[in-house]
């Protein structure tokens, strides 16, 4: 068991930036000496169930990762496999000219100093064992040709540090070659995982997703339960009875939703923005008991992994007989859905192109996938004008937005939900503009990096995140961080405690359902949260005082 | 895998790296007093049993723990309370004493 390693605040924000005085190629990583930095590895029995090859017990700090006795073989196949089925991945290991225009554009780096996080570097790591295996010049000129043997000090550098890139993306943006470097950082984890090393993080989410259809393994039965249980908290707080339907054939449209939705805090109060806002509308929906999941640790193991992953969904919506999808506030999700559904898992043309049953608007852009993500349903329903909102119910929150990296660089979702905030809150304050939209700073827990003995890590990348979030707090008094993102709601509360402190994070449907005025609404004095809306409870009180009077 | 235990009334139990129990149903009241001093608990107090309880029987019938809006509503506690009462969280401290898996995905 370890103690929590995470340093002070005053210990991490002292970075180191200047580089080691030995060459990249001949510094190893001294992974036990890293505590903090690194996820511990994936309990056998997890691999074994999703049928991973090589799954066996080992563990980081130690010396020997039982591998197994051809594990050089096993990978150089890998390699050369995915150089022939992914022409993205041999043009990345190809066509890097090492300008640097990533190297400061890195959470991890700027947060560790480590040369290695730099993502010019990173790439580097598996291009030097490309070189040497696959190109001539590697061949021939060895390490003057940037090429270095496949060694266990390779390997381990790489599980070090492909575990230390959460997959965002921000490097690409400023790419002149728009190399995406988290296509690189999936190779490196897939090749990885084809020895058997992969970490428990991911793995058991994984399995339990296989299993039940969700990352936590809440089972149908159990699913209905929270969902009832939800419907009744929100009659309790709005006075407004709620039909939640599941597994309902014929429905217009299928439900998806990050299984955190229906679990943690804060995501939870998002959900019943989303409960509140179908029952308002009366929309023609259903949750399904099986595509109880949005996310997808698949993608952050292997693109196998997540196809199997992710199928439940289209399986669902035909079973479900339903016309599309309406997927909600998660972030990888999207990158999934997005980039890899049609072709992985389509093409589902027994779906339709997305309608809007309220405004008719027909959302052609999501013709292929046939899902819409639910701030493109709801600023589409606030410009119609569908929506009866007091926004003043929100007057208690200043609010900022962190662009979740998948919605935002993968999707494009960037005005859509400062669309909707605008609408339903009156204070809505920006970060710095190289911190959001295409620019936004990742929360550093993304891509299955979300445990806890990785902490020091995860806060080391999450402090420009941070640090934004810090200064809007102290310039504008900001009190509340808005992401559209479950992985955002689980990680950044512990990171903002850590560096800001005085900020809580919420979906942007829990505003949604903060404001919305529903038919037969009690008098609303708390918000989603039961919590107190100050200003109107002092005017209810205020108005007792008068009628007593 | 586990090269991590925890003696309890001359038990060995075996543990994950992050303490929590492997086999859930070897808990006892003894284990969740043998982790509270771990977690930041002082002492037990009827407070205390009553979340552990809670989390014990929910799981038992669920197989997993329940949300946190439900373990608040069912206690009485609110989340303050809850951490007030488990400094390291509803998930890593009141779970591990109840002797429930760790929640994992994007909670």
């Amino acid at each position: 068991m370890a103690e929590d390693p995470t340093p002070t605040r005053e210990e991490l924000s002292r970075v180191e930036y200047a580089p080691p005085a030995k060459t990249w190629m001949d510094t190893g990583v001294d992974i036990p000496n890293r505590r903090g930095n690194w996820c511990y590895a994936s309990d056998a029995k997890h691999p074994e169930y999703l049928g991973q090859p090589n799954a066996h017990d080992w563990a980081p700090q130690n010396e020997d990762w039982n591998l197994p006795e051809n594990w050089q073989r096993i990978i150089l196949d890998g390699m050369k496999e995915r150089l022939e089925k992914y022409r993205s991945f041999r043009l990345f290991m190809d066509i890097c000219v090492r300008c640097g225009a990533c190297a400061d554009k890195c959470h991890f780096y700027l947060g560790t100093g480590d040369p290695k996080n730099m993502p010019v570097l990173r790439a580097e790591l598996l291009r030097s064992v490309y070189k040497r295996y696959f190109t001539k010049a590697g061949r021939m000129f060895g390490k003057l040709a940037g090429a270095r043997d496949l060694t266990i000090d390779v390997l381990k550098e790489w599980y070090y540090y492909f575990y230390q890139c959460t997959e965002c993306r921000r490097c690409s943006v400023f790419c002149p070659y728009g190399i995406d470097t988290a296509d690189v950082t999936m190779i490196g984890r897939e090749l990885l995982n084809l020895v058997g090393i992969n970490i428990g993080w991911i793995m058991e989410p994984a399995a339990n997703c296989y299993r039940t259809g969700n990352h936590l393994g809440v089972r149908p039965n159990t699913f209905k339960d929270n969902l009832d249980f939800a419907a009744e908290d929100l009659e309790d707080i709005t006075g407004v009875h709620v039909d939640v339907p599941i597994d309902r054939k014929g429905a217009e449209v299928l439900v998806v939703v990050p299984s955190a939705d229906y679990f943690a805090n804060p995501h939870y109060f998002t959900f019943l923005g989303y409960l509140a806002l179908f029952h308002e509308i009366g929309l023609d929906y259903t949750f399904s008991p099986f595509a109880t999941e949005g996310g997808n640790f698949g993608l952050f193991l292997s693109h196998d992994m997540m196809k199997r992953l992710n199928a439940k969904i289209y399986f669902e919506a035909r079973r479900l007989g339903v016309k599309w999808i309406l997927g909600a506030e998660c972030g990888h999700m999207w990158r999934v859905l997005h980039q890899y559904m049609d072709t992985m898992n389509g093409p589902a043309d027994f779906l339709e192109t997305p309608k809007s049953p309220v405004t008719g608007t027909v959302f052609t852009n999501a013709k292929a996938t046939s899902t819409v993500h639910i701030t493109e349903f709801t600023a589409d329903l606030i410009r119609h004008d569908k929506l009866d909102l007091d926004k003043s119910r929100n007057d208690h929150l200043k609010v900022t937005f962190h662009d979740s990296c998948n919605p935002a660089r993968a999707v494009g979702l960037l005005d859509e939900p400062r669309y909707i905030m605008k609408k339903v809150l009156n204070n809505f304050i920006e970060m710095p503009e190289n911190t959001i939209r295409e620019q936004t700073f990742c929360c550093g827990g993304g891509s299955g990096l979300g445990s806890d003995e990785n902490m020091e890590a995860r806060m080391r990348g999450g402090l420009p995140r941070a640090n934004a979030v810090k200064y809007v707090k102290d310039e504008y008094g900001v009190n509340t961080l808005a992401c559209i993102c479950a992985i955002d709601k689980a990680v950044l509360p512990p990171l903002i405690d850590y560096w800001v402190g005085g900020v809580e994070v919420a979906g942007i449907h829990e505003f949604v359902g903060n404001a919305l005025m529903m038919k037969g609404q009690n008098e609303r004095l708390t918000d989603l949260r039961n919590e107190p809306i100050p200003h109107l409870q002092k005017r209810e009180a205020e108005e007792e005082v008068k009628s007593d009077a | 895998m586990s090269e991590f235990m925890k003696v309890v009334d001359g038990v060995e139990l075996p543990l994950d790296e992050d303490g929590f129990l492997q086999e859930p149903e070897m808990w006892s009241e003894a284990v969740a007093v043998a982790f509270a001093g771990d977690e930041g608990v002082e002492e037990m107090t009827d407070e205390h049993w009553k979340v552990v309880n809670y989390l014990r029987e929910y799981y038992l019938k669920n197989k997993i723990a329940p949300m946190v809006r439900r373990l608040c509503k069912e206690t009485g506690f609110n989340v303050k309370k809850i951490y007030e009462l488990f400094p390291s969280g509803p998930a890593k401290g009141a779970c591990k004493l109840a002797g429930l898996p760790k929640p994992t995905g994007c909670v």
